[in-house]
């Protein structure tokens, strides 16, 4: 990898991090009775901070340049993350984050406008990978040293076509292609060990010849640390251990979290925790 | 390139596939450069093995996983190539059918779709390898064009037109080596124009596409010895369809009939009757194809026989409700 890091950027993700989940706070509590998705945008928002804050290369006033880094979202539903990261880049104002559900909006429905950083349009669980081969097939063709970046979910392991993807990956020598796992631990029924195992996850990426990393989900340092672990002539997955709706007490590890209303006074309380950590 | 009857008899024997992918692939990929081909394990079935060899920056074989390669292929076209992407249609337009829609359809990538064997030319490998919904699922998705050429030659045609236009198309290749030509020379041909192939007459205006214009041919042929007099129209493009062309038809005609190598929900037929039905005094319109079943399998001939779909079968259905 190209960068390095010290005490203040870990600093900085780390503030960065914070303003996040209180911008994912304000969006939950702007969606109202819709309610959103908590608990698996909690549950990377440090993973982001990092890509945006250090890691991705982009220029928000070129934001087509060729040889871009890309980022896709597989699991789309992190839209808490994503679009209060987008508004740290400076893709878009901080004013419109809490637009994301709007009727006809720019950010509404995982939309793709590359234009402010929205790379790909998914939601469907499984496919996003194989678009990012693609993706990651003609920047190799085109000798760019950019890197494509897929953030998946760990239930979304359960899918068939993801190993399809894992397998070619390997096979076409990708070490242009980086997958981070969210691995949160819960699918929307409950432990991902109950509903579907995925485990043991190392063994299983590492049999299909990705070079795997393992790190702290929501420890920027260990999080930069296994980004820059990458490896010639081999795709990158990194196992980035974290806690599904991490920062909010009544969130943490409780599967209905997934997709839920947030009330005003669950808010303040949220708040609170955030800004006291 | 120029195209003689002699070369046209020579590609009729190559088939819909072999012209598809031995003549008009390599065609493109010498005069454009972001051209690519995915297979899916079948270059070899697929007669790939020139392009393969001349083009191999432009060709890539993924395995047996169609998902993943319109998934690889929607990835490559969103960076600018210009994507043509084959297995047999079954499992194209089937297996894949999500990941159509999610990145071809609704992301509007400029992937073409080269579904093989459509129709029930894999015959003797039952029905997991027919295709007789392809046209229905293709035809319902926003964006993509739908194509279901005649014979060898309008599949290079289409093929020519699919790499010079931006945007997805499902390309629905029917039967196997030997494919009898419908255009013996040369010809003018428009995506979205219906070709008026056979005018006999105002009674009765058989439309029909893919391997179902040949024999619909040999009926009008023995209809008109019977004094039953049609036109026979070839429906190469099913999507977008030909509305002025149908206007025409549902003015002049007395009785429409519509034939495809594909179940009669969803496919050309629907498609004709859904815009005949804005149509006041339209004429009764009799729908021929696969009746809403499978069949028991065996050669691609039986089949058509035990559905009606042979050149003699389609005649006695014709007489008979043109008779009613």
């Amino acid at each position: 990898m190209s960068y390095s890091w010290n005490e203040t950027d870990v600093e900085a993700l780390t503030a960065m991090s914070k303003r996040m989940r209180l911008d994912a706070m304000d969006m939950a509590l702007a969606s109202g009775n819709n309610g959103s998705h908590l608990g698996g945008s909690l549950s990377c928002i440090e993973i982001l901070a990092v890509l945006y804050g250090k890691v991705l290369s982009y220029d928000v006033n070129a934001p087509l340049k060729p040889d871009r880094d890309r980022f896709i979202p597989s699991k789309n539903h992190c839209v808490l993350a994503h679009i209060p990261a987008l508004a740290e880049a400076g893709f878009i104002d901080k004013s419109e984050i809490l637009e994301f559900q709007k009727d006809g909006g720019r950010l509404t429905g995982y939309p793709m406008r590359k234009e402010i950083g929205l790379e790909y349009s998914g939601g469907s669980l499984g496919m996003a990978i194989s678009v990012g081969i693609g993706i990651a097939l003609k920047m190799k063709e085109q000798g760019f040293d950019n890197k494509v970046y897929i953030l998946m979910g760990d239930g979304e392991l359960n899918e068939g076509s993801i190993w399809e993807a894992f397998m070619s990956a390997a096979h076409f020598g990708l070490d242009n292609l980086v997958a981070i796992i969210d691995r949160n631990h819960l699918s929307y029924d409950g432990d991902t060990e109950e509903v579907m195992g995925i485990e043991p996850l190392t063994d299983k990426l590492a049999s299909f010849n990705w070079h795997v990393s393992t790190c702290d989900g929501h420890d920027v340092s260990s999080l930069l640390k296994a980004f820059s672990d990458d490896k010639k002539g081999s795709p990158h997955i990194i196992i980035a251990d974290t806690i599904k709706g991490k920062g909010v007490s009544f969130i943490e590890n409780r599967r209905e979290w997934h997709h839920h209303r947030l009330s005003q006074a669950e808010y303040v309380q949220a708040v609170n925790e955030i800004n006291n950590e | 390139m120029k195209i003689t009857p002699a070369i046209i008899r020579k590609w009729s024997m190559l088939g819909q596939r072999g012209t598809a992918f031995g003549i008009a692939m390599p065609d493109i990929a010498s005069r454009k450069d972001n051209v690519k081909l995915l297979t899916a394990d079948l270059s070899l079935l697929s007669g790939m093995e020139r392009y393969a060899t001349d083009y191999p920056g432009k060709f890539l074989n993924v395995g047996i996983a169609e998902q993943n390669m319109i998934g690889i292929a929607a990835g490559l076209a969103m960076e600018g190539d210009c994507v043509f992407a084959s297995t047999y249609a079954s499992f194209i337009a089937v297996r894949s059918l999500e990941h159509v829609r999610q990145h071809l359809s609704y992301l509007n990538c400029n992937v073409k779709i080269i579904g093989s064997s459509a129709g029930v030319v894999a015959a003797k490998s039952g029905v997991s390898h027919w295709a007789t919904e392809d046209i229905a699922f293709m035809r319902a998705l926003p964006n993509i064009k739908v194509f279901s050429p005649a014979d060898g030659l309008e599949v290079i045609k289409v093929m020519e037109y699919a790499a010079d236009n931006d945007g997805p198309v499902y390309i629905r290749l029917s039967g196997g080596l030997n494919c009898p030509a419908v255009y013996k020379e040369d010809y003018n041909f428009e995506a979205g124009k219906m070709i008026k192939l056979s005018d006999k007459g105002k009674d009765v205006a058989v439309i029909a596409t893919g391997l179902m214009v040949s024999e619909s041919m040999k009926a009008v042929e023995m209809l008109s010895e019977k004094g039953i007099n049609c036109s026979l129209f070839d429906m190469h493009t099913i999507k977008p369809i030909d509305k002025d062309t149908l206007s025409e038809i549902f003015k002049d005609y007395g009785l429409i009939v519509t034939v495809e190598e594909h179940n009669v929900i969803g496919g050309m037929g629907s498609a004709v009757a859904e815009f005949k039905a804005g149509f006041a005094n339209a004429p009764r319109q009799i729908f021929i194809g696969f009746n809403d079943c499978f069949a028991n399998a065996g050669s691609q001939h039986y089949i058509w026989e035990n559905t009606g779909l042979t050149a003699d079968k389609i005649a006695v259905r014709i007489e008979t409700e043109y008779k009613r």
